[in-house]
């Protein structure tokens, strides 16, 4: 990626979540190296899917003891669904654990998919 | 001393065995405690912070050591047991014998994923989800769904070539043997295994399925032939790094082990090859 900068690569990859490998195999790089840019937050959604509430905000007051989504949040049904967002810019839910995907609101309709309607409990589990 | 075989070759009475001793480590509670401890690292590690069971080099050692634990607790129980290993890239399909009613069951019905035979189905009463992340109290699998091929021979084989155990900076986004074999980039294997799996296997209670020994155990013996076949390369970093487990650094939860102490598995057990 000769041409552009890399924090217009980062940038770039980061808006479009980008899955390509050569745009995102450079995000990872230097994303990596370089701790003083944060990734942008993510779009707020708020949507039914597949008849469930999917909700995905920025985390208000403090934050939780358990907060790995670099302060947003998302909520199935009004329960906090446990993210993590990779050094890549991808997102995982702790009922899809080692299947990255692009954007939370994607963890989300993965999270909904993968519950068959089942609650979801909120964590720490039990 | 333990000699830990491929599951494919296990006798009836093998099996058994295996079986019967995890069934009563969940009758005890203790099947559950690993349970718990697995989920709870899997939600703590994390790719800018601390981070020890996964996204990490010590994922290898971390996870050898838990399943030292695991598989000293079905000995206590049976001390015949081994742990068995599972090569899915040799046994790649759902008529392997692995998910035949006689050893873990099969995939789950298509309706809610329900496994419905062998000793862990949840008619069978002997095998409640306990430490869960959502309502579902029954062992559920989808073999073969959200991902259609395990890794081949081929896939591992250029994960085991590559010379070096980890990178900088050590986290999902590495370079190098231990993220390759973790699956965050690259071929992807252990992580596409557990999806390959479904159910329980592809979240943060994974071990709530007991393929998940079979599985790691089959990790485990990946890094065994790395460090066989480049033995002039070691577990790195080695020193002074951030939120990373060091060679000469202990490990959470036990606090008294190192990497170093877990390098070499033949202390503890050995192959059948």
């Amino acid at each position: 990626m000769p041409d552009i900068s890399r924090r217009r690569a980062l940038t770039a990859a980061a808006a479009l979540a980008v899955t390509a490998t050569a745009v995102g195999v450079a995000a990872t790089a230097a994303s990596a190296a370089d701790h003083t840019h944060p990734m942008p937050m993510p779009e707020t959604f708020d949507e039914v899917y597949k008849g469930r509430r999917i909700q995905g905000r920025p985390m208000g007051g403090g934050g939780h003891h358990h907060e790995h989504g670099g302060g947003f949040e998302v909520l199935i049904d009004g329960v906090q669904l446990h993210l993590m967002r990779n050094a890549d810019g991808t997102w995982i839910s702790i009922v899809s654990h080692y299947d990255p995907v692009a954007t939370p609101r994607a963890a989300a309709r993965a999270a909904v998919d993968e519950l068959q309607g089942a609650p979801l409990l909120p964590f720490p589990a039990n | 001393m333990t000699v830990r075989k491929n599951q494919a070759a296990l006798t009836t009475d093998e099996k058994k065995r295996f079986v019967d001793a995890v069934l009563a480590l969940k009758r005890s509670g203790r099947y559950d405690d690993f349970v718990r401890t697995h989920n709870e690292f899997i939600m703590s590690d994390t790719d800018t912070g601390e981070r020890t069971g996964h996204r990490s080099p010590s994922f290898l050692p971390w996870h050898r050591r838990f399943l030292l634990d695991f598989e000293q607790a079905l000995q206590s129980v049976d001390s015949s047991v081994a742990l068995p290993y599972w090569d899915w890239s040799s046994d790649r399909t759902v008529r392997a014998s692995l998910w035949a009613p006689d050893f873990l069951g099969g995939t789950g019905r298509s309706t809610d994923g329900r496994v419905m035979d062998g000793p862990f189905a949840a008619a069978a009463g002997n095998w409640p989800m306990n430490v869960r992340v959502d309502g579902r109290t029954f062992l559920r699998r989808s073999l073969g769904t959200a991902v259609r091929e395990l890794p081949t021979r081929a896939e591992v084989e250029s994960v085991l070539s590559m010379s070096t155990y980890d990178m900088a900076p050590y986290n999902s986004a590495s370079d190098g043997f231990r993220n390759n074999l973790e699956g965050w980039r690259g071929v992807n294997l252990h992580n596409r295994v557990h999806v390959w799996v479904g159910g329980q296997m592809a979240t943060g209670v994974s071990p709530n399925d007991p393929v998940f020994w079979l599985h790691h155990a089959y990790v485990d013996k990946l890094w065994a032939e790395w460090q066989r076949r480049h033995p002039d390369a070691g577990y790195v970093p080695t020193g002074g790094t951030p939120d990373v487990v060091d060679l000469d650094e202990t490990m959470k939860p036990w606090d008294d082990v190192r990497p170093a102490d877990l390098l070499d598995h033949t202390k503890f057990y050995t192959f059948d090859s």
